[in-house]
């Protein structure tokens, strides 16, 4: 399963890439949006899969009793997710003032935007 | 004198003299230590700074920082106070004496500090302090781009200084420089000697002008003149030989060393002799002396031997005492006649009696006659020049000549502009208020009394030469110390100066004529380069050298960002994703090539999720509809979440979850105002697919490799043990994830919801114009 | 959005969810849950009360404006911090005022510091996300009119 899912992260991130590439604003959002999903499976991958019970501890108890999923990268997936929602949806709103003030979201049309060297 | 009537204006004028005050009680109190010190004891102070790296903010009062720290805060008290008058009206005084007294505690700190790093940031401190204090006329162009000179040569120095003492730390393992001079062999045959040196040495040559960065000390005369007085004559130039007197315990006794410093101290010495000869401007003269004093010292650092050190010790304290006076004497000149051209000024001394009194005293000084100060220095001269390491021939022919040229520029400076017909700008001159003659009399009349009881000056030179040469000196000064070759050698030289000031006038025009005319001039014209420059250096124009760095630097800049800021969004992320993917490329290669890894165990449900996240995936890449878009991103969000869960994620999946929700509901209300995407069908755009697909691929492809050599090595479980083990006991809680979340990592959520926040808030602004008002909501 | 059945379920929905939300948030440090889900799942609530009704709604019903909501969530976080630094030895170290441990067992309230953070969380990302959907949504649903005199406007 390791493999297929380096794999499948793998096509995600390409996916990702090219989309963000595109010079479409709205591509690029959603390339944007799929890419952390993409880093989000990788770090949750690289914590180690397994099929074992959430890391919670029995009442009573002191320490998880029997095998429990790795708890770390979930933590910090778990705040990566949220902060990607904040960054995705800032993006979002620059996007779409940005349609708002050029009247357009290819970026080879927004030629006043920044000074070409 | 109005200000003085009002009680507001008498508070303000009493708080004027605050700083001077303060900086002679800080005087008073180092002179505390002279009879410690004097002792053979060293006074530490010392706090921890980093004490892993071994840093620590340490300070020392031993001789050397002693003599420094009284000179910074005793002649910073009697500038400070001249200051506060020569300023008296003008509406930014409280702005030049708070950043005199800014100068004055980096100078103290840099010479007081005993941790390399603690040094290195006062050295920044007097850098920057001085840039402000050059530029402190900051509205005239010139003054401007002359403290910006000053910061860069002496800032680039500060940068190979750090550099410098970094490798000697490295090299001997400690940072405190009072123990670096045990280490002098560690260091002399380690092999980073070479690096250290040049690197210190570039530091300190910038900062004490010596040929080739001495240019900018003479342009720095566009500060005021007090300014000039306490920076650029008694104190921050100083700080450069100060550093190599510092180290000169560790890094002296190499050939290398005595050659460098005997060589480009006699050669700043002597051309920068002739360059104030050159001067019409009597503070840019000075200057040029200034130039040569630093020379002289650090001819003297080079030369080596005991009589050197002590000539070293000497000279550096008489050359203080008589250059800070007649700074200030020149700024009283300035002020009461109006102007500071030698060629303006003469026959002053009946209506100035008291200013010429203390020129003359300070004059006689640097002229070096007895029973002055400056004669006692001038004897230690030729007597360390005639007993050093250095050859004897050279390092005494150049302080002869330099000497006698300072006799010239004393007398131009003492005497023209108070004798003869009456010639000043103003039509009454008078002498100045007492806060501004009490300075540079006090520092005259120490220069006397040194001279006449050199017993006292011991008190002072003994333990300073002892920090110097790194042990115990035996030290005696005499006025007379008996008919001898260094005697002779002063004889000489009074003859030589007296011919060349009684020169003065006409060789200075000499010497403007080999300016203008000269092979250098006539080679510059045939370039069809300048026309004639009225205000170009003598003898070799150094500054050129910086204007060139400056625009190859500038240049070079220019060209780099045009190249990487071509100011086209698709280009800058092609680059930074070619890269990231040439980059983890690289990195799997150096470690052993593309890895492989179990298949592991791959259940149905979960091949079905993997497939359904592929296809939406893909799905985004062909479609252009957007409603398409929408829901394949709500599909590959869904089936992220029920990885997540089948894995044992539960928070991490129902957080996934909510997000997906709100993304999309969040995407569908902005794609409402958002136009169709179209797909350009030109074969620009073709290509540019084309060339964006392999640029997705290739990052894809790098991706996987990265993770599947994650998955390859061992995971380092011991965070996770730890959390599992303390989460109930130590932070009451039992799901982990969460007690992580509030508890052990509570700093990292900090940071995040912050950013949320931020987020939120920006996105709020960038609407804000549009957003209705709450009340305009209720109504 | 004019529809009655989602107007007149989320009448119902809306205030169970965020009822739910707070369960959530309370419940967080033992079972799954806590500020971030509980946050996103009260933000979910006003969203949804957003399109049954309108903006002015939700921003009615808030009381507060999302966004100082946010800003007062990231105050008692750092307050969390400082009431541990101030007790214990470092910032944000956790405080349990209600709580002894006599022998490894537990008495008392398990209520301290860590749960002032937790409900810090919790109100930036209702707050930021909140704010950020409905001026996102005031400005998408103003008629198209507006939207032309701002645009000429801006040009």
């Amino acid at each position: 399963m390791e493999l297929i899912m380096a794999a499948l992260i793998g096509l995600m991130a390409a996916v990702s890439v090219y989309l963000m590439l595109a010079g479409n604003m709205l591509r690029f959002i959603v390339g944007l949006s799929l890419l952390s999903n993409a880093v989000n499976l990788a770090i949750f991958e690289a914590g180690r899969l397994s099929f074992a019970a959430p890391p919670f501890i029995a009442e009573g108890e002191k320490a998880p009793t029997g095998d429990v999923a790795n708890a770390l990268p979930q933590a910090l997936i778990l705040t990566a997710i949220v902060i990607g929602f904040g960054l995705l949806a800032f993006t979002l709103v620059l996007v779409y003032r940005l349609y708002g003030a050029f009247g357009t979201v290819e970026i080879d049309e927004i030629e006043n935007a920044e000074p070409r060297g | 004198m109005a200000e003085a009537e009002s009680p507001a204006g008498r508070a303000a004028g009493v708080r004027r003299l605050v700083p001077a005050l303060l900086s002679a009680l800080a005087a008073w109190w180092f002179f505390g230590f002279v009879p410690a010190v004097h002792g053979g004891e060293t006074v530490f102070f010392v706090w921890d700074w980093a004490p892993q790296l071994g840093v620590s903010f340490a300070f020392a009062i031993d001789g050397l920082g002693l003599v420094f720290a009284l000179l910074v805060t005793g002649i910073g008290a009697l500038v400070l106070l001249y200051a506060a008058e020569y300023f008296r009206t003008h509406p930014q005084r409280d702005r030049l004496l708070v950043l005199l007294v800014l100068f004055e505690l980096s100078m103290l700190g840099l010479v007081l500090a005993d941790d390399a790093l603690t040094l290195f940031l006062f050295w920044e401190g007097t850098t920057v302090t001085s840039f402000l204090l050059i530029g402190f006329d900051h509205e005239k162009a010139e003054a401007r781009a002359k403290a910006v000179q000053a910061l860069i040569v002496t800032g680039l120095g500060g940068v190979a200084l750090l550099a410098g003492l970094l490798l000697a730390g490295q090299q001997t393992g400690t940072y405190r420089l009072s123990e670096l001079g045990d280490y002098a062999l560690t260091l002399r045959n380690g092999g980073m000697y070479q690096g250290v040196f040049w690197l210190v040495i570039l530091g300190c040559f910038t900062k004490s002008a010596q040929i080739p960065f001495h240019y900018w000390l003479p342009n720095a005369m566009a500060a005021p003149t007090p300014v000039s007085a306490y920076l650029h004559s008694a104190t921050m130039v100083k700080a450069g030989v100060y550093l190599l007197a510092r180290l000169s315990p560790a890094l002296s006794g190499t050939d290398l060393w005595m050659w460098t410093l005997t060589l480009t101290g006699a050669a700043t010495m002597v051309l920068s002799s002739i360059w104030a000869m050159r001067q019409s401007d009597l503070k840019l003269g000075l200057a040029y002396t200034t130039v040569m004093g630093l020379g002289a010292l650090t001819m003297m650092l080079g030369a080596g031997g005991e009589g050197a050190i002590l000539a070293f010790c000497v000279f550096l304290i008489v050359h203080a005492l008589y250059k800070a006076s007649l700074f200030l004497v020149i700024g009283i000149l300035d002020k009461k006649a109006g102007t500071r051209e030698a060629d303006g000024l003469s026959g002053l001394g009946r209506d100035m009696p008291l200013t010429w009194l203390v020129a003359l005293l300070a004059g006689a000084s640097m002229a070096g006659l007895p029973p002055f100060f400056g004669f006692i220095g001038k004897e230690a001269i030729y007597e360390g020049a005639l007993h050093g390491d250095a050859p004897a021939a050279l390092v005494a022919v150049a302080a002869l000549l330099a000497n006698a040229m300072m006799i010239a520029i004393a007398g131009a400076v003492a005497l023209t502009p108070f004798t003869g017909e009456f010639k000043a700008k103003k039509a009454a001159p008078t002498d100045a208020h007492l806060f501004m003659w009490a300075g540079p009399a006090a520092l005259a009349l120490l220069g006397l009394g040194f001279g006449l009881a050199p017993g006292a000056a011991e008190l002072l030179v003994a333990p300073m030469a002892a920090s110097v040469a790194g042990e115990a000196m035996d030290v005696h000064l005499h006025l007379f110390g008996g008919v001898n070759l260094p005697l002779a050698l002063s004889v000489v030289t009074f003859a030589l100066g007296y011919v060349l000031w009684r020169r003065l006038p006409r060789t200075r025009e000499s010497l403007a004529l080999l300016e203008a005319g000269g092979a250098r001039q006539g080679f510059r014209l045939l370039r069809g380069d300048r026309a004639l420059r009225p205000d170009a250096r003598p003898l070799g124009d150094f500054e050129r050298s910086y204007d060139v760095f400056l625009r190859v630097l500038t240049g070079l800049s220019r060209e780099t960002t045009a190249l990487l800021q071509s100011g086209y969004l698709p280009r800058y992320l092609r680059v930074t994703m070619a890269t990231m993917a040439g980059m983890t490329a690289a990195g799997l290669w150096v470690g052993g090539g593309w890895p492989s890894i179990e298949m592991g165990e791959a259940p149905g449900l979960m091949l079905l999720v993997v497939a359904l996240i592929a296809v939406a995936s893909l799905t985004l890449l062909m479609t252009a509809r957007r409603l398409l878009l929408i829901t394949s991103l709500g599909v590959v969000g869904a089936g992220v979440a029920l990885i997540f869960a089948l894995y044992g994620a539960i928070d991490v999946a129902i957080t996934q979850l909510m997000v997906e929700t709100l993304v999309v509901v969040i995407i569908a209300v902005a794609l409402l105002k958002l136009p169709r995407i179209a797909l350009a069908r030109t074969a620009a755009a073709q290509r540019a697919r084309l060339w964006n697909g392999a640029i997705g691929a290739a990052v894809g492809v790098a991706v996987t490799g990265a993770l599947m050599a994650v998955m390859d090595g061992e995971i380092d479980r011991s965070l996770t043990d730890y959390f599992e083990k303390a989460s109930a006991t130590i932070a009451f809680g039992r799901n982990i994830v969460n007690v992580i979340l509030v508890d052990f990592r509570a700093l990292d959520t900090m940071g995040e919801i912050a950013v949320v926040a931020i987020a939120g808030l920006s996105a709020l602004a960038l609407l804000a114009a549009r957003v209705r008002p709450m009340k305009d909501a209720e109504k | 959005m004019n529809s009655l059945i989602l107007s007149a379920a989320t009448r119902f929905l809306a205030p169970l969810m965020l009822a739910y939300s707070l369960f959530i948030l309370l419940r967080g440090h033992n079972e799954p849950g806590g500020g971030f889900i509980g946050g996103l799942v009260a933000a979910t609530a006003f969203a949804l009360y957003a399109k049954a009704e309108d903006t002015g709604a939700v921003r009615r019903a808030m009381r507060i404006a999302p966004e100082l909501l946010s800003m007062l969530g990231l105050g008692a976080a750092v307050m969390a911090g400082v009431w541990g630094w101030w007790e214990g030895d470092a910032f944000l170290e956790s405080v349990w005022p209600f709580l002894v441990v006599e022998d490894g067992k537990k008495e008392g309230l398990p209520v301290g510091s860590a749960l002032l953070f937790d409900v810090g969380v919790y109100m930036v990302v209702v707050g930021a996300v909140t704010a950020l959907f409905l001026a996102l949504e005031d400005d998408a649903s103003r008629s198209p009119d507006d939207e032309d005199a701002d645009q000429s406007g801006e040009r």
